[in-house]
């Protein structure tokens, strides 16, 4: 049979076939294809999102207060109280504990985000797929559209959603779901440009090309063929625009449309609130919620970038050869017993 | 020393996800002054590697052993590229060595001017005045004919055609008068009108200015007409090493062998082609014999036009210009043409993916002019297809008993793949492949055995008219040779017209029963074999079988001398 | 926030293929130009869709404070009280006079309060760009050449960091640390007092303070307006520089893969020269593209910046009325800076067309 070794230093981009499931899950996928750097970027970003969720999930175990809690047995916390024993991030000006805060406000971001990108990731993709594959004006007007909500600072409109929806002050749900949806309408467009782009990449590919020869009917294409061809990049996606709606639920907040505090902690709420303390020299009602904010998002973005990195054949690493001599000795070793003759069973071998 | 390049024992492995690659396997082999090299193999035979390694230009993943001595430019002293420091090896490249790359379209840079990229080399080894480097590219530019220099100095490399780029490469490595062009797949991206010139050019190099030439390739034609001496490689190691002659008159090793038997040759169809005339006639008076018309053709195209619209407002371009031809049933026509000819548009057409804008075209009796989806969906059935990229036609994502049921499913003959499974064993064994091969995903398969499944999924329902669309052109020769002969089988054994389109004149040979020649959208020229090749009448035909190297040295001499006259010929008109 | 991390803006392919199949560059501006329109047709449109759902904005201003009757009469006076649609196109016409409302808090047309204030978030963004054009690009390329060392990999952080800030905790870190604590630099606003009242008195004064202080001829103005540019500039800037170094490095690393770096290396030329111009120019024309996008990011870092610095411009008022609950403010800012970003997204890709050579010629 015909043998292809693998061309100069340019291995298929493909996944490594029959990996078992766990090698074809998402991200595990890559975990194993990574190296080096990449892989260490990989997992720390992995071992912060754990984290991140984790805090979330036992929030009422770990956080000593409730995040509306302005006393305890031992009377009021008091304002601006520095860190201490008892408070051990200080309170804030409105005398909430900050460490408290911090806490819950990890469940509140993940709440935003799981609402934000499913909601947008359904939408998005669908609009994306009818509308590249099928074109003509429908497309057209979608992409106007579009691209007009694109290049529109999200913020801006993410302000302009949230007061139609929550009329600017709000509950925890009805804060949660305005500070969603908005960063959800934000968002469509850009899994729709992604999503289109790739469906349209896709429906050039011969393979739909065949499948249309053959007569297969639009929806059977559609969905037998490009979109799962086209979602490859979602997991990519899905990471960023979590880290981004996390930023725009802490813009929102930092500008008085987020979440009241009795309701809900809200990092960027709180910032908003510190804002007048860091110029009197008060630094902990605002390093503590914004480096919360920080560490959420680097997390999440380290696993996107990431991912995006191994996914794009320009930009993955590859496991560089060993040291000269290791290799040598093995190969040769290889070499010697498998001849050009017996060369081309090894390699369907390693195909397979 | 005579020797421009020694190479001794090189051996290079590739890091990849699977391990340790072993690319080139103790290499040794010599260049010498002014001579022409050709490393001959096919893919993954470690050829392009070794030669890069000439210049050092192996990506990182590499591990290189050996040693690669070069000479340089004056003759005075040689280095080892493989211990030369970066910079160097800067100062080798350009002045002792440079590369000639496989598609001109890419190895030049879309934003400079092809001046100043000539330039470049200049200005890496020494200060030059913007004027004095201005005035060398001009001059190189007109040593390697491109027209107006002067001019042409300024333009982006967009404004050229894709020979002229390949000049203007070509020119580039020349700029500092290298001892020796390293060539990788020089003409393979071009077309063979266009790769006879290219060759030329090569060719006036070694002559006039000395230059040695490494010359990678997989083409035989193109080493029978070049090289000087060949170095054949397989699976990273040296089969064979001899002067050109030689070799192609008395191979030594299989390997060698077997490579020049499966490169297809003009004439060699012509037996098979009596064959099934033969056949076909037998079978046109059983079908007379119970009165079914046997004339009646799969496909007639009259005055057959194709515009493609222009975008905004611009001109549309007519892709197929008044041609006509017509596919009686069980035979096989070959649509030969280079790129832009409109012969892939014909095919298109014919499968239903590409409207017709004017004229008629007639698919077992359907015209295709206003063409509706509904209607003609029936009929999809009756045809089936194979396309060129065999990576690319598969769904990554469905494995290969799942793509061939695909056309069985749709057409409502199956319920799912797996109630199709059976019928796929047997296309599968049809096809030559083993059963277990179905539960494969694409990227596990090699280019020739995607290629017979997607012969497969094309005879799925056995078609009366199969379109397979350049099926060999991704494939490496042996392998070629091998998906020709199953494509032969199976027409004979299905009997299914077919249309098959490819750039080359030989493959088409090999397997038509009439050639039509397209040039520039229109048909040139229509007969069998023996009449468009042996008595052509167009003086394009004349030209495209006159360029197209045949793999025998002696002869390809001669045939260099009727090119040159047809070429003198034409020009003189 | 649209921060252009998103893959499909890093392809390379995309933008030139696109354009070149336009035809030539004369009608690939006309085409472009007329874009213009529908975009901010839809902007306008969606904004005020939206705001009108939520009732009239004079309800939501002044609710508590009137009584019924008072509100009534003042809606009927505004024409609120008509349907939606006569409304819309009343707003379309204004719209296409350049009438963007009043504002209903201290009633001044929205076009004014963009005069008064649009100087200034121009002259921030400025600082922004040139903070991030300095740092974004030369750090992108060295990512790029040193791609996979210790240096790279350090500079990645380093640009995630950038972006997974967000403007106003970096503004508040800044703050605190150069103005509370070292005492380097001021507070907050966009100059000192004594400064503003000095050039209050020119005649044709721009809004644009460093434009302005260069005018009053003194050096002690232009360095107080310099000062208090320091850190919302670097605030704003980091941010966009860190999506600059990114598309630089992943851009330019797609470009130095290509042949035709190989074969200027095939002929000599250095590593540092293949990465400055080989591998950077044709990476330029997807670059700038994306540096169109992030005009968005832009804006609305500067709606959050100018807060975190009290720095009185388009953003800082926009904030104020968003407090104020006046929403026709907030509409006619918002609908204003939509027209913006159309006209700069214009520019950018006329730039992009105007130096890619396969579409000039």
């Amino acid at each position: 049979m015909t043998t292809e070794l693998v061309p100069s230093g340019h291995p298929t981009a493909l996944p490594p076939a029959n990996s078992g499931f766990w090698g074809r899950l998402p991200v595990l996928k890559q975990l194993r294809q990574s190296v080096g750097l990449q892989r260490g970027m990989l997992v720390a970003g992995l071992a912060i999102t754990a984290v991140f969720l984790l805090v979330a999930a036992f929030a009422p175990l770990i956080a000593p207060y409730g995040f509306a809690q302005l006393r305890d047995d031992a009377g009021p916390f008091g304002a601006q109280q520095p860190p201490s024993a008892a408070h051990i991030m200080g309170t804030t000006v409105g005398g909430y504990d900050v460490f408290s805060r911090v806490i819950w406000g990890t469940q509140t971001a993940v709440l935003v985000i799981v609402v934000a990108v499913v909601f947008s990731i359904f939408i998005g993709i669908l609009l994306g797929l009818v509308s590249g594959y099928l074109g003509g004006w429908l497309d057209r007007v979608l992409v106007v559209i579009g691209d007009a909500v694109y290049a529109f600072p999200s913020l801006l409109l993410a302000i302009v959603l949230s007061i139609v929806i929550s009329g600017g002050q709000s509950s925890l749900w009805g804060g949660i779901f305005a500070a969603a949806l908005s960063i959800t309408v934000v968002f469509i467009p850009q899994y729709y440009r992604v999503i289109r782009a790739e469906t349209i990449r896709i429906k050039a590919e011969p393979y739909v090309e065949s499948a249309k020869m053959l007569g297969a009917s639009a929806p059977r294409i559609m969905f037998r063929h490009v979109l799962r061809n086209a979602t490859r990049t979602l997991p990519i996606i899905f990471t960023l625009n979590s880290s981004e709606a996390l930023l725009t639920l802490a813009g929102l907040g930092f500008l008085g449309f987020g979440i009241e505090p009795t309701a809900a902690a809200e990092w960027g709420y709180d910032l908003n609130k510190a804002l007048s303390d860091v110029t009197s020299g008060i630094w902990w009602t605002a390093l503590y919620p914004g480096l919360a904010i920080v560490l959420a998002v680097l997390g999440i973005t380290l696993v996107g970038e990431s991912l995006n990195d191994l996914a794009d054949p320009r930009l993955r690493t590859r496991r560089r050869a060993k040291v000269r001599t290791a290799t040598a000795a093995a190969t040769t070793a290889a070499s010697t017993t498998a001849g050009p003759a017996s060369a081309p069973a090894a390699n369907t071998e390693e195909k397979a | 020393m005579n020797d421009v390049v020694e190479i001794t024992d090189l051996s290079i492995s590739f890091a990849t996800d699977g391990g340790t690659v072993r690319a080139v396997d103790g290499v040794s082999l010599t260049v010498r002054k002014g001579e022409v090299l050709a490393i001959v193999g096919e893919s993954g035979s470690g050829k392009s590697v070794t030669a890069k390694s000439i210049l050092g230009l192996l990506p990182e993943t590499a591990t290189t052993e050996g040693a690669v001595l070069l000479a340089s430019r004056d003759g005075s002293h040689t280095n080892d590229i493989i211990s030369l420091s970066p910079s160097q090896l800067r100062e080798v490249r350009g002045t002792d060595v440079s590369m000639v790359f496989q598609e001109p379209s890419t190895a030049l840079n879309p934003v400079f001017t092809v001046g100043w990229q000539i330039a470049e080399g200049l200005r890496a080894h020494g200060k030059v005045s913007k004027a004095e480097a201005r005035r060398e590219a001009i001059e190189i530019l007109r040593k390697v004919g491109i027209p107006e220099p002067e001019v042409r100095v300024d333009h982006y490399p967009h404004q050229f055609s894709g020979g002229q780029k390949q000049r203007i490469v070509i020119a580039a490595a020349l700029v500092l008068n290298p001892g020796l062009i390293v060539a990788d797949e020089p003409t393979t991206a071009l077309d063979v009108t266009v790769q006879a010139e290219i060759l030329d050019l090569l060719r006036r190099l070694r002559d006039e200015f000395g230059t040695a030439i490494v010359l990678i390739t997989h083409n035989m034609g193109v080493v029978a007409d070049l090289a000087d001496r060949v170095v054949v490689m397989y699976q990273g190691l040296v089969v064979e090493e001899a002067d050109v002659k030689t070799l192609f008159a008395s191979p030594q090793d299989p390997y060698t062998e077997r490579l020049l038997d499966a490169v297809p040759r003009i004439g060699q169809g012509r037996v098979h082609t009596a064959e099934r005339e033969a056949a076909r006639a037998v079978a046109r008076e059983a079908r007379a014999a119970v009165g079914e018309s046997a004339l009646a053709p799969v496909v007639e195209a009259s005055h057959l036009t194709i515009d493609y619209p222009g975008r905004f407002g611009r001109k549309g371009f007519r892709a197929v210009d008044d041609v006509s031809f017509r596919i009686a049933p069980g035979e096989v026509l070959g649509l030969v043409g280079e790129s832009g000819s409109g012969k892939t548009t014909i095919g298109r057409a014919l499968g239903g993916l590409t409207r017709i804008t004017g004229g008629s075209l007639t698919v077992h009796g359907f015209e295709m002019l206003g063409f509706s989806e509904r209607r003609f969906k029936p009929l999809r059935a009756d045809i089936g297809f194979v396309f060129q990229d065999p990576a690319a036609s598969f769904n990554p994502l469905l494995t290969i008993a799942d793509a061939v049921a695909e056309p069985l499913v749709i057409h409502g003959r199956a319920e799912s793949p797996r109630d199709a499974r059976r019928r796929v064993d047997e296309l599968l064994e049809a096809v030559q492949l083993p059963r277990s091969f179905g539960d494969r995903f694409p990227h596990e398969l090699s280019g020739g055995q995607r290629q017979r499944a997607s012969l497969a999924r094309g005879i799925a329902l056995e078609p009366s008219l199969l379109i397979a669309d350049e099926p060999t052109s991704a494939l490496d020769v042996s392998v070629q040779a091998r998906v020709l002969e199953l494509f032969a089988e199976l027409q004979r054994e299905f009997g299914f017209a077919a249309l098959f389109i490819s750039h080359d004149l030989a493959v088409v040979d090999l397997l038509a029963d009439r050639i039509a020649v397209l040039y520039r959208g229109r048909l040139v020229e229509e007969g069998t074999g023996a009449e468009v090749l042996d008595h052509p009448s167009d003086p394009y035909t004349r030209r495209l079988i006159a360029s197209l190297p045949v793999p025998d040295p002696v002869e390809q001499a001669a045939r260099r001398a009727e090119l040159a006259s047809i070429q003198a010929d034409s020009r003189g008109r | 926030m649209t921060t252009g991390l998103l893959p499909s803006d890093a392809t390379t392919s995309a933008a030139p293929a696109r354009r070149s199949a336009g035809g030539g560059l004369g009608r690939y501006l006309l085409v472009r130009f007329l874009l213009i329109f529908p975009t901010i047709f839809i902007l306008v449109t969606l904004v005020f869709l939206l705001m009108r759902t939520i009732g009239d904005p004079i309800t939501a201003a002044q609710g508590g404070r009137l009584t019924a009757d008072q509100l009534a009469e003042r809606i009927s006076a505004a024409g609120y009280d008509r349907p939606v649609l006569v409304q819309y196109f009343e707003y379309l016409g204004q719209i296409f006079t350049g009438n963007f409302g009043n504002t209903i808090s201290d009633n001044r047309p929205v076009t004014e309060v963009l005069l008064t204030y649009g100087g200034a978030t121009l002259e921030l963004a400025f600082y922004a760009l040139i903070v991030a054009f300095i740092v974004g690009i030369p750090l992108g390329m060295l990512a790029a050449s040193l791609r996979d060392r210790a240096p790279d990999a350090f500079l990645r952080i380093f640009a995630i960091l950038c972006y997974a800030t967000p403007v106003f905790f970096a503004g508040l870190l800044l703050k605190l640390v150069f103005s509370v604590w070292l005492q380097w630099l001021p507070v907050a606003g966009r100059a000192s007092t004594r400064t503003e009242l000095a050039m209050q008195t020119l005649p044709n004064k721009t809004g644009i303070y460093l434009i302005d202080s260069i005018m009053l001829g003194s050096p002690t103005a232009i360095g107080d307006v310099l000062s208090h540019a320091v850190l919302p500039g670097i605030a704003l800037g980091l941010l966009t520089a860190g999506v600059f170094l990114r598309l630089v490095r992943t851009n330019v690393i797609g470009t130095l893969g290509t042949d035709y770096v190989d074969a200027a290396r095939s002929r000599g030329v250095s590593e540092f020269r293949l990465v400055r111009k080989h591998a950077y120019r044709p990476a330029l024309i997807p670059i700038i593209t994306v540096i169109g996008l992030q005009i968005a990011l832009l804006l609305g870092g500067a709606v959050l910046t100018e807060t975190t610095f009290e720095w009185k411009g388009l953003g800082f008022q926009l904030a104020g009325y968003l407090a104020a609950r006046d929403f026709v403010a907030v509409q006619g800012i918002v609908a204003l800076l939509a027209v913006f970003v159309a006209l700069t997204n214009f520019v950018v890709d006329v730039i992009a067309a105007v130096i890619d050579p396969r579409v000039r010629y």
